[in-house]
């Protein structure tokens, strides 16, 4: 168990290395969030007029879906095939997929509260209960995270672009989604947190079945 | 000849479902008045569907574990018999919601449901599509295929109970049960559900001894 533990810190600790020293998927995420929202800011030409709550929300969930979408599918592309014979020769897949999560929950984590930061700055700021959230927005991208690691590693087998990503994603996340957009309107809204007790118990319910589910399939697509 | 019989038995339940689904005397309640005869078509489509979709999964789950070809085309025919049947309750759905709910879709949770689970087995059907080499392309379909069928689960399952819905069973509606369906209904449903389910088997075993045959030809 404990082995299990420190070979997982060594394969995200490198993954952020990697990271660290090339910057370039988080800086090209932060450059795409901040485009799309600024997108957003012209077209709704909001200089003058403050968006709806239910626009708001809906909105930033959309933007964060994409570039979920774009950073994770960027998982598996990094490290060239030699390198995962590589890795197959010293870890097992459970170790990979279980490391290649809990990093992607990191970045996505990093992502969210950026985009959540340049979202407030620009769109304004409606959210009445901003705990509850944020607090959502770090379960919501962990979310992320778990459902689209393993649809990652199908679609880069199925060929190396990121466009059958998006096909394969959107409707494994939709469930999740949907509970996700109706927590942060309660919080938009400042209703008592008692109501969204139920919907965050089944996003974190989803989150150990697909973790558990991404746990036994991974080392089949690994092998091949 | 030994295994027609249930073949026999397909069509007989069919023509007994569309003659007495059509002619014989349903109750009359507000709202629904014939329209209820939709439910020897409408509800067997789902249960074939969902039935089809888990037989699939289970093909996949063997393809992983043994490699044998067979069962990869026994998955993907499923899947695509699922389909038929998951457009067909669509549809039907539809065409019922017109008439009692007075919209073709109303953005009732259990309808987004089942059009998002067409979403994903067509996404399926464009993965499949997307490789050059067969064996990766059964295994990681098959994966897939697993890991969509857990979360199609939560999706129709778990979701739709969660909020109000239009569909009997949720939101204060009486629910869909043995305990409150007329009998005469009773009479042509449950052969309804049998007879549609076996057609689906048909479909599927007809479609596989067809593949199987032409990846023979292939590879000759």
């Amino acid at each position: 168990m404990k082995q299990l533990f420190s070979e997982i810190f060594t394969l995200v600790k490198k993954d952020f290395l990697l990271e660290f020293r090339q910057r370039s998927a988080l800086n090209s995420i932060l450059l795409y969030v901040f485009s799309t929202v600024f997108v957003c800011y012209l077209s709704f030409s909001l200089v003058a007029m403050q968006l709806n709550p239910i626009t708001w929300n809906t909105l930033f969930w959309i933007i964060l879906l994409f570039s979920a979408i774009n950073t994770i599918a960027k998982s598996f592309v990094q490290e060239s095939d030699g390198q995962y014979y590589f890795y197959y020769s010293l870890v097992s897949p459970q170790v990979m997929i279980l490391a290649k999560i809990l990093y992607n929950a990191l970045l996505m984590i990093v992502t969210a509260i950026f985009a959540l930061i340049i979202f407030i700055l620009v769109m304004g700021n409606p959210v009445q209960d901003l705990a509850l959230f944020i607090g959502n927005l770090i379960l919501g991208a962990i979310g992320f995270a778990v459902s689209l690691t393993l649809i990652a590693g199908v679609a880069i087998k199925a060929n190396k672009s990121t466009g059958l990503m998006a096909i394969l994603g959107f409707p494994i996340i939709i469930p999740m989604i949907l509970m996700l957009i109706k927590v942060s309107k309660n919080a938009v809204d400042g209703l008592d947190r008692s109501v969204s007790y139920d919907e965050i118990l089944t996003i974190f319910a989803i989150n150990l079945i697909v973790v558990t589910v991404s746990y036994i399939l991974f080392p089949y697509l690994w092998r091949s | 000849m030994k295994n027609t019989w249930w073949k026999v038995l397909t069509v007989l339940l069919l023509f007994y479902t569309l003659i007495g689904g059509f002619l014989l005397e349903v109750p009359r309640l507000n709202i629904l008045n014939e329209s209820i005869r939709n439910l020897y078509f409408h509800v067997p489509m789902w249960f074939g569907m969902i039935l089809l979709l888990g037989s699939s999964v289970y093909y996949s789950i063997k393809y992983l574990n043994t490699q044998e070809e067979t069962y990869d085309i026994k998955a993907s025919e499923c899947v695509n018999v699922g389909l038929l049947f998951g457009i067909l309750g669509i549809l039907t759905g539809m065409m019922w919601a017109h008439y009692t709910w007075d919209q073709f879709w109303s953005g009732d949770p259990k309808q987004n449901a089942s059009a998002v689970a067409l979403m994903v087995y067509f996404a399926y059907l464009i993965l499949r599509g997307a490789f050059s080499d067969e064996v990766q392309r059964n295994r990681i379909s098959a994966i897939y295929n697993i890991f969509a069928y857990v979360l199609f689960l939560v999706l129709i399952f778990i979701l739709p109970r969660m909020t109000d819905s239009l569909h009997p069973g949720s939101g204060g509606n009486p629910g869909f049960n043995a305990y409150d369906m007329d009998s005469k209904l009773r009479y042509v449903f449950y052969p309804a559900v049998i007879g549609w389910t076996l057609l689906g088997v048909w479909l599927v075993s007809l479609r596989v001894r067809l593949q199987i045959i032409q990846h023979k030809l292939d590879t000759l």
